[in-house]
C-alpha cells in the first residue's frame, strides 16, 4: 500500500464528510431508532451512532425485504370480454450510488457470501447484481469486540476488509481511512482529507491488534462441514439443540448472509406487481409445498437447515468459506439465547465421540 | 437465591417421574440466562435462578402436551399457565409447576441504556435491590427496581396462580409493584394522529420475524397463523408499515382478555419495538367490559370464550 493512500479523518470532520457526500449519493448510516441502531439515510441533523454494533446489519440496502420483480396489468379487450392482454414494467433498480457508513467488517463481509449465489456463475441476479455496483461500504472497524464477536471463527477479524470499500480505523481521536477499492479511494477523496501521520497509522494498527486479541482463540472448524452432514439423519441432536428455540425469524432477518426469499404476486384489481421478499428457514411455511406435506415440519429440521446451511451445505458449494461472518447477531438477539457457536461446537465434538 | 439448593433436591426427586423439567441456567454470557431443558442431574446441577432468568417458559407448555413436564416458574408466569389450563391448551396431570419466589427481573434495554453495550460486560452480580455490572471501562452500581420491565411495575404478584411445590426465600420482598401504568396513558393522551405517528415511527423497523408471536405463551395458532396465509390473503408480503401495524392489531385482539401481561412479546422483539401497550390497552378494556382479570382463576371461563345472551356492561338494544 503507498503510504499517500491512508487519510486521516478528524472526528470532528466525520459529519462534514458524510455531509459532502449526501449531495450526491444516498448515505445510510447507523441511527438510534428507539433503543435499536439502523441504517437510515443520512440527513441534515442526523447524528451517527458509531458505538453499538448496528441491531440489524446492512443487508437490506443491496437486498431490501421487499424487492419488486415487475409490475403488471391486465387490460380488458372490449371487443371480446372472456380476453384479456396482460402488460410488464419492468422495475430494475437505478444506478444511483449508495454508500453505507460506519457499518462494522462483518456487515460488508457479509454480501461476500451473498456474491457467489446471486452475482457469479450462471444465473446472475440482476436486481442484486445493479445494486450490488453501486453501493459502497465504508467500514468502521471494531476496537471493542462483544462477547457475542466471533468473525476470527470465520475468516473475518476486527478490522478485515473483504467486502468493504474503505476501512476507518480508529486512531488519534478519529479515523485513519484506508481505501480498499477503486470506488473507495473515490470516495475517500471527496472528504479533501490530509494524508495520515506515521504515529496515526502506528495507532491504528496498534488498536486493530489489541481489538483481535481480545476475541476468544478460534477453534478448528475444518472437519464440521462433513460432520454436520453426519448428523443430518440424527434428529434426537437437533432436538436437543432446537429444544429452546422458538422458530422465530429474528436470527434469519438480522443474519447479514442470510438471502433466502420468497416471491409473489400482490394483486389489487387488474394491477400487481410481483415482488421478492425475505423468508426464513426456521419458518413452517418456509418449505411448506402445495401438496400439504411439509419436509421440515418441526423445528429441529429447520434449526438443523439454518446451522446445516450455513456450516456444510454451502462451504461444501463454495469453496470451504462459511456462510456466517460470526457477527453474534443471532446469538444476541435470539429471545432464548440459542447460540449458534455452541451447536456448532456440539456437533463437532459429538461426532468425535 | 437461597432456596436454588432445595428446588434442585425437589426436581432431582421429581425427575424419574418426568420427562423434562425447564427451568434456567447461564446463557452465553453474563447477562443472558438461558431456558434450560433439564433430563438429567447433571443438568439439574446447572439450574439458576436470578433476576437474569427472563424467559416465561410456559410459552414452552402447549408443544410438550402429552408429556409429563416440570416448570420452574415465577408468580407472573403461573398465571400464563393458569390462562393455558383455562382454555385447556394444557392438561394439569402432566404438569408439575415447582413454584419460585420471584427475585426480580432486568430489562435487558433497561441495563444497556445504563451501561452501554451489553456484549462488553464482563460480570454482573445482586445483592439484594444492588446490582454491580462490570466492563472493561467501568464498574456500575444500579438499582434493580430502575432496571424493572414494563411489566413488574403495573401488577404485582405475592402468590402463585399454582403450584405444586412452593419455595421462598425469607428474605425476599416481592419485588414488582402496582403503579400507574405511565406508558399507556402517555399514549391514551396523545391525539390520534400523534399516537398514529407514535406507532409508524416505531413499527417502520419491525423486521416481520414474528418472534413476538412465537415467543407468546397464549398465542398458540403458531404455524396456522393468518398473517401467513396466501389464501385467504389477510396480509401482503410486503414490508411496509400497513402489514407490520395489521399484524399487531391482529395479534393484540387474538390476544384481548387471553393475553396475561408476560411482556414476552416485547421482551422478544430485537428491534425493541414497545409492543406490550397495545395488549395492555386491549386488557384494560376487557377489564372495563367484563371484569375480568386473564389467567388468575383456572376455574374461570374467559369471557370471550364464552358468551351471555345478555351481557351486563353491554348495551346492545336501547329500549
Ligand atoms: S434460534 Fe432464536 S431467533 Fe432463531 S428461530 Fe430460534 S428462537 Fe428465533
Ligand atoms: S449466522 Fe449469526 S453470527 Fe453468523 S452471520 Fe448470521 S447472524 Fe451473524
Ligand atoms: S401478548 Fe405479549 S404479554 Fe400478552 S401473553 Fe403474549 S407474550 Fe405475554
Ligand atoms: S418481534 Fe418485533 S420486529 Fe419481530 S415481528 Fe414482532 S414487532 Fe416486528
Amino acid at each position: 500500500m503507498v503510504m499517500g493512500d491512508l487519510k486521516f479523518c478528524p472526528k470532528e470532520g466525520l459529519s462534514r464528510w458524510v455531509e459532502e457526500l449526501s449531495r450526491e449519493h444516498t448515505v445510510l448510516v447507523p441511527q438510534q431508532a428507539g433503543d435499536a441502531v439502523e441504517f437510515l439515510p443520512f440527513a441534515e441533523g442526523s447524528e451517527l451512532s458509531l458505538d453499538r454494533q448496528p441491531t440489524a446489519p446492512p443487508k437490506k440496502s443491496v437486498f431490501p425485504q421487499t424487492e419488486t420483480l415487475m409490475r403488471f396489468e391486465y387490460q380488458k379487450d372490449p371487443e371480446h370480454p372472456d380476453r384479456q392482454t396482460l402488460q410488464i414494467k419492468e422495475t430494475l433498480p437505478g444506478k444511483e450510488k449508495t454508500v453505507i457508513l460506519g457499518c462494522r467488517p462483518c456487515g460488508a463481509r457479509g454480501f461476500s457470501v451473498f456474491d457467489p449465489v446471486f452475482g457469479q456463475g450462471e444465473y446472475l441476479d440482476p436486481y442484486y447484481q445493479a445494486r450490488r455496483e453501486h453501493t459502497v461500504f465504508v467500514s468502521l472497524a471494531c476496537r471493542h469486540p462483544e462477547n457475542t464477536c466471533f468473525c476470527n471463527w470465520v475468516g473475518g477479524g476486527p478490522a478485515d476488509s473483504a467486502g468493504s470499500d474503505v476501512l476507518m480505523l480508529p486512531a488519534g481521536g478519529g479515523y485513519v481511512l484506508r481505501p480498499v477499492t477503486d470506488q473507495g479511494r473515490q470516495i475517500v477523496e471527496v472528504g479533501g482529507f490530509e494524508d495520515a501521520s506515521p504515529e496515526q497509522q502506528t495507532e491504528a494498527d496498534r488498536l486493530a491488534e489489541e481489538a483481535a486479541e481480545n476475541l476468544s482463540p478460534a477453534p478448528e472448524l475444518e472437519e464440521v462441514p462433513d460432520k454436520l452432514f453426519e448428523l443430518f439423519e440424527n434428529l434426537d441432536f437437533w432436538e436437543l439443540m432446537a429444544a429452546k428455540c422458538i422458530s422465530c425469524g429474528a436470527c434469519t432477518y438480522l443474519c447479514p448472509t442470510c438471502y433466502c426469499f420468497n416471491i409473489s404476486d400482490e394483486y389489487s384489481g387488474l394491477q400487481g406487481k410481483r415482488i421478492r421478499t425475505w423468508d426464513n428457514c426456521m419458518s413452517n411455511l418456509f418449505t411448506h409445498e402445495a401438496s400439504g406435506h411439509n419436509p421440515r415440519p418441526t423445528k429441529a429440521q429447520r434449526l438443523r437447515n439454518r446451522v446445516g446451511h450455513k456450516f456444510s451445505y454451502y462451504p461444501k458449494l463454495h469453496e470451504q468459506v462459511f456462510a456466517c461472518c460470526g457477527c453474534g447477531r443471532c446469538i444476541k438477539s435470539c429471545p432464548m439465547s440459542v447460540d449458534i457457536r455452541e451447536i456448532v461446537l456440539s456437533a463437532k465434538e459429538y461426532a468425535d465421540e | 437465591m437461597k432456596y436454588v439448593a432445595e428446588l434442585k433436591a425437589k426436581i432431582r426427586e421429581k425427575l424419574p417421574e418426568l420427562d423434562v423439567v425447564i427451568g434456567w441456567k447461564q446463557g452465553f454470557d453474563p447477562v443472558h440466562a438461558s431456558p434450560a431443558f433439564m433430563t438429567t442431574p447433571e443438568e439439574i446441577e446447572q439450574l439458576v435462578v436470578n433476576p437474569l432468568c427472563v424467559q416465561n417458559l410456559a410459552t414452552y407448555l402447549p408443544g410438550l402436551k402429552g408429556k409429563k413436564v416440570g416448570i420452574v416458574a415465577r408468580e407472573c408466569d403461573t398465571r400464563s399457565i393458569g390462562e393455558l389450563l383455562q382454555e385447556s391448551l394444557i392438561e394439569r396431570e402432566e404438569l408439575t409447576v415447582f413454584s419460585v419466589k420471584c427475585p426480580g427481573a432486568v430489562d435487558l434495554v433497561k441495563l444497556r441504556q445504563q451501561v452501554g453495550d451489553l456484549g462488553r460486560v464482563r460480570s454482573i452480580s445482586f445483592d439484594g435491590p444492588r446490582v454491580t455490572v462490570e466492563t472493561p471501562d467501568e464498574s456500575s452500581s444500579l438499582d434493580l427496581g430502575e432496571l424493572l420491565p414494563g411489566k413488574c411495575r403495573v401488577m404485582a404478584y405475592d402468590e402463585p396462580v399454582l403450584a405444586d411445590f412452593r419455595f421462598v426465600d425469607p428474605d425476599q420482598d416481592t419485588v414488582c409493584r402496582e403503579e400507574a401504568d405511565t406508558d399507556l396513558v402517555a399514549l391514551e393522551q396523545m391525539d390520534l394522529d400523534e399516537r398514529f405517528a407514535y406507532w409508524r415511527g416505531h413499527l417502520d423497523r419491525c423486521i416481520r420475524c414474528y418472534a413476538c408471536r412465537n415467543v407468546c405463551p397464549m398465542c398458540v395458532c403458531q404455524d396456522q397463523c393468518i398473517a401467513d396465509t396466501r389464501d385467504p390473503h389477510w396480509l401482503s408480503a410486503e414490508t411496509d408499515v400497513r402489514q407490520k401495524w395489521m399484524f399487531q392489531l391482529i395479534h393484540a385482539m387474538h390476544l384481548a382478555g387471553r393475553c396475561t401481561e408476560c411482556g414476552e412479546c416485547e421482551r422478544a422483539c430485537p428491534m425493541d419495538i414497545p409492543i406490550l401497550t397495545i395488549r395492555r390497552k386491549l386488557n384494560r378494556e376487557i377489564h372495563e367490559l367484563f371484569g375480568y382479570t386473564s389467567g388468575m382463576d383456572v376455574d374461570a371461563v374467559p369471557p370471550l370464550l364464552t358468551f351471555q345472551p345478555e351481557e351486563k356492561s353491554i348495551t346492545e338494544r336501547e329500549w
